[in-house]
């Protein structure tokens, strides 16, 4: 059993192709090649080797670069074949060692990521025309199947020996927690009683049968194998409006790390470890910025809204893996509404240009990052501050928000088209919507009244939680951060993934929803990780005791 | 005994309707299969074939002439042992399992599929072999050898219709739809891929890769699945004739170079026709380094799995071992790490492929030892050896790494300048193609090889072991 504390340096989310470690990134026109080939000994951690094509939070890392680039710098891509470097295998899975001896913080983090890493699959498939083809060139087992579940289409090769399969309940007492479950019945359709006997049977289901049961789409023997591939692909390319040929270079983030604070650009994270609360501040672009898209995309990744949000996303991947005592995010802003504003305009007017629009799907994914992260979130409205449109989701996106209320010292908030569902959460609705599930009217009717907010406005129309004066305010959140400090972390994560999603469910969300949280639960029991524990004796001689009495 | 059935066997098949049909539906194929992918010659003759019948000391070895796609394949298992406990694991002492057990039913249906591969796998790469026989004594040999594989399969085959269902069935199917060396259906295991088209190769491979058949077979006799212990344990006294022509084989090999040395005025075997000591050394070192890949990785957990779950023990588990749990102690490995051999203590289940390789190895030296007896014998000065184990691995610890032929660390370069001192390079492997000429005069010898002790089932030596028609 893992100790709960690691003392690793801390994990950088920022690569790049030209030094990934176990990914070879191939492009040739329309269609993209991303094989994995990982390397055994260069996992993130010593102690363990990541033998079989098997993952740990590095490779999935690269992936989500890769995922992240082609989209930006590879407009033209319309295709992506996902396959594996080695004739042997495909892929394993994610590495049952390093999964052994890591903290549960450090396992439910590392599942969330890759959750939210094969998602991005899907994003970008459905929102870029990107299709990912999964070419399993060999066995695919655990987390190597649900990497291709993520995808639009599956082939498989038919050697009377490869077999896809998800071996996680019969052989290590956990689940498929990377959205495999979900994904079969629900995104795949597979009859739920095959998908009982299929995820009960260790060694999977090859060849016909897994085209039977849809496990698959397609199985092409291994002389002709390639080619089918390469058919397909072309196929899926076809099926996608072609974009730009020319991208956008992602450069690297103008980031600098000190103990208890990181600057970037446009954010900054200030630490109180003491306080378990981090301070994040994100600022408004200094003006207006261009508004023809010919001059944006030559601003490329300089762009504000681009640069901000990418520095949000990398912040958010620290405090979540980095940072595990931080138990409170502040979320602040601070600049001209005006601008955020003007900005705001751009993304909306601008929408069909390829560029705008992958920018506002990562702003998209970046706030469904912080819905999805596992620390409380307040907003506070305070002078100088400018939660407007885009900004003001985040607020949305907070449990609570706090506004000064001070004539000397005025303060607004702005609303602006982008609130309308540009952003959708992962379940599906806007953060309007899901504010006011009660009132359907409710947000339409926001909308299109008046875009700005002082704070007695704010106050009637439900848009913040707690509007005080400049007696009270100060108390006020100092209470409330000081409150909720005390709470058990634990309650309060239940707590915010509960309140968090009225509305109804989808296939994303009952992955983080439902089997994230029962996979949580059991990385938590003895069944799995005690003494005498599936996941616990993993590669021991002793063999698993398991208590048979159900919940 | 059910001897005049369709399928001869001492299972009752006849009073196992279901299993029996679906057994009788199993047959055509593999006799379709037999004849495509069998013998490519000598499928009309009459050859001088044991048959077992029953599984006592008369019944197991008949012989008489039949032709190949008629012999009688039959089910046999070994008498059942009264109240047999599972002899290793931790259910070790309980009564041993008539039935699958559910929880072990993959794993059970994973080792009897991959154990049943290697059966007609082998009979696929050796089919062309026939067509130069070293003499028809041999030859003969290669079909019994044949024929038992086959039964072997048969045997594989039974357990997996008698045991699992339809997964069974399918299974049993998919071991006639693979096939050695095919690109799209390969066998299972690497090396059972690679076609044996010289005889001083399938010697080699009867002696080492055999071998590895009969150490696994030892270690599936020690099954608390009682069935696969039973039928294992008859395989086992068919195998033994197979190491039977393979000890002898290169032995009679080894015999022919020293005569042949005699008569060569510099000792140069190959000047007479022959096969000289330092090509036969080579092929010793490339078949027993392949074989020794075969018992699977140095540290295992599926080893240790098998072994806890009673699915598979060690050889001779109960006359040779006292603690038959094995959750104490340790097995020292060396293995290198960063460029240096050290000593890693490795628990004892995690090692049970590396201690079955062990028994493996030990057998090995003696029959190398009875081939330096035969030179020795001659009054040559030269000693055929084993290699180190950790050499030309291309599976678990050792593969991707060099070392020399005593297990010695060396860089790559190193290797690759030695590569054909070490191993069979292309012109030995030319040289022996070319020695392939078929000999099948009745008592007749290639040039290459040395007659035999004594012949078959007490007949000599020129008997007519087949007759053409």
């Amino acid at each position: 059993m893992a100790t709960e504390t690691q003392d690793y340096p801390p994990i950088s989310f920022e690569t790049s192709p030209d030094r990934y470690k176990h990914w070879h990134l191939d492009i040739d026109g329309a269609i993209a090649r991303l094989s994995l080939d990982v390397k055994e000994d260069q996992g993130l951690r010593p102690g363990y080797q990541l033998k079989l094509n098997s993952y740990d939070l590095g490779v999935d890392i690269e992936l989500q670069d890769a995922i992240q680039r082609l989209r930006f710098e590879y407009p033209g891509v319309r295709c992506v074949i996902i396959g594996g470097a080695s004739e042997r295998i495909f892929c394993a899975g994610a590495n049952i060692h390093m999964l052994g001896s890591s903290t549960h913080a450090f396992k439910v983090n590392f599942c969330k990521f890759t959750n939210e890493t094969r998602l991005s699959i899907e994003d970008a498939t459905q929102g870029s025309g990107q299709h990912y083809l999964a070419a399993l060139n060999g066995p695919c087992a655990g987390g190597g199947y649900e990497l291709a579940l993520a995808c639009s289409e599956i082939i498989l090769v038919d050697d009377g020996n490869s077999a896809v399969s998800l071996p996680e309940t019969p052989l290590l007492a956990v689940l498929p927690g990377t959205g495999g479950l979900t994904r079969l019945v629900d995104k795949r359709k597979v009859r739920r009683d095959l998908a009982d006997v299929f995820c009960t049977t260790a060694e999977g289901v090859k060849g016909k049968r897994a085209v039977r049961w849809g496990l698959v789409d397609a199985i092409a023997p291994r002389s002709k194998f390639n080619d089918a591939v390469t058919e397909r692909a072309l196929k899926l390319a076809q099926s996608s409006p072609a974009r730009s040929e020319t991208g956008v270079e992602l450069t690297p983030l103008d980031k600098t790390v000190e103990d208890d604070r990181i600057v970037y650009a446009h954010v900054a994270v200030d630490l109180d470890r003491g306080a378990r609360t981090a301070t994040l501040t994100v600022k408004a672009p200094d003006g207006p910025g261009p508004a023809d898209a010919d001059a944006i995309r030559g601003l490329g990744a300089s762009w504000w809204p681009l640069a901000a949000f990418r520095e949000l996303d990398d912040a958010l991947c620290h405090l979540r893996i980095n940072e595990h005592d931080i138990g409170l995010i502040l979320i602040k802003t601070t600049g001209e509404i005006d601008n955020v504003l003007a900005v705001d305009r751009v993304l909306d007017e601008q929408r069909d240009d390829w560029f705008v629009n992958e920018v506002r799907l990562l702003i998209a994914r970046t706030l469904r990052r912080l819905d999805l992260t596992a620390k409380s979130i307040f907003a506070l409205v305070e002078p100088g501050s400018c939660f407007a449109g885009t900004l003001f989701e985040l607020a949305l996106a907070a449990d609570r928000s706090y506004m000064l209320d001070d004539p000397d010292n005025p303060v607004e908030i702005a609303v602006s088209p982008l609130n309308g569902g540009a952003y959708a959460m992962s379940h599906g609705p806007s953060r309007l919507e899901v504010r006011f599930y009660a009132e359907p009217d409710r947000p339409g009717k926001i909308l299109s009244g008046q875009q700005r907010y002082d704070p007695a406005d704010a106050e009637d129309a439900g848009l913040m939680t707690v509007v005080a004066d400049d007696i009270d305010y100060e108390d006020e959140v100092r209470l409330a951060i000081e409150e909720r400090a005390s709470i058990s972390p634990d309650a309060l994560t239940g707590m915010e993934a509960s309140l968090r999603f009225p509305g109804a469910e989808n296939c994303d969300s009952k992955i983080f929803g439902r089997l994230s949280a029962w996979q949580n639960w059991i990385f938590q029991r003895p069944n799995a990780v005690g003494e005498s524990g599936a996941l616990t004796l993993y590669g021991q001689p002793e063999r698993p005791e398991f208590d048979y009495r159900r919940t | 005994m059910q001897l005049f059935e369709k399928i001869p066997n001492n299972v009752n098949l006849s009073q196992n309707r279901r299993l029996q049909r679906a057994l009788e539906r199993w047959q055509p194929n593999y006799i379709k299969w037999w004849k495509d992918a069998g013998p490519a010659d000598f499928q009309a003759d009459d050859i001088y074939l044991r048959t077992a019948i029953s599984v006592d000391s008369k019944g197991w070895a008949n012989f008489d002439y039949v032709k190949m796609p008629d012999y009688k394949w039959g089910i046999f298992l070994a008498e059942p042992e009264q109240d047999r406990r599972i002899p290793c694991g931790d259910d070790y002492g309980k009564p041993a399992w008539q039935e699958v057990p559910g929880e072990f039913r993959n794993h059970l249906r994973r080792i009897i599929v991959t154990q049943g591969d290697t059966e007609p796998a082998s009979v696929e790469q050796q089919r062309l072999l026939c067509a130069c026989a070293p003499s028809m004594y041999d030859c003969r040999n290669l079909f019994q050898v044949n024929v038992e594989e086959g039964r072997h399969l048969w045997a594989m085959v039974y357990l997996l219709h008698a045991h699992f269902g339809r997964d069974g069935r399918e299974e049993a199917e998919e071991l006639l739809e693979r096939r050695s060396g095919d690109f799209d259906k390969p066998r299972i295991l690497t090396t059972f891929n690679e076609p044996i088209d010289d005889w001083l190769s399938f010697f080699m491979f009867t002696m080492f890769t055999d071998r590895d058949g009969k150490y696994q077979l030892l270690a599936l006799a020690e099954s608390g699945f009682d069935p696969l212990s039973r039928t294992t344990r008859f395989m086992l006294t068919e195998e033994a004739h197979h190491m039977f022509v393979g000890e002898t084989g290169v032995g009679r090999v080894v015999k022919r170079a020293c005569e042949l040395m005699k008569e060569d005025p510099n000792e140069d075997a190959r000047a007479q026709g022959g096969i000289d000591l330092d090509t036969i050394q080579r092929y010793i070192n490339f078949w027993y380094s392949s074989s020794l890949d075969l018992f699977g990785g140095e540290i295992s957990s599926n080893a240790a799995d098998y072994f806890a779950s009673g699915l598979k023990g060690r050889a001779h588990e109960a006359k040779k071992f006292d603690d038959h749990l094995a959750m104490e102690g340790v097995y020292n490995m060396e293995i290198l790490e960063d460029e240096q051999l050290v000593t890693k203590e490795v628990p004892l289940r995690n090692a049970m492929n590396e201690i079955l390789r062990d028994a493996y190895v030990d057998d090995n030296e003696r029959g190398v030892a009875r081939w330096n007896k035969i030179i020795k014998e001659a009054g040559i000065d030269y000693t055929l050896s084993l290699p180190n184990r950790r050499f030309n691995r291309k599976m678990g610890l050792h593969a991707g790494r060099h070392f020399d032929l005593a297990g010695n660390p060396i860089t790559e370069e190193q290797f690759n300048a030695m590569r054909n001192e070490w191993l069979p390079g292309d012109a030995d492997k030319a040289y022996i193609k070319n020695l392939m000429k078929p000999v099948l005069e009745r008592g007749k010898m290639a040039q290459w090889l040395a007659a035999p002790a004594r012949g078959i089932n007490h007949k000599p030596i020129d008997f007519e072991y087949i007759r053409r028609t």
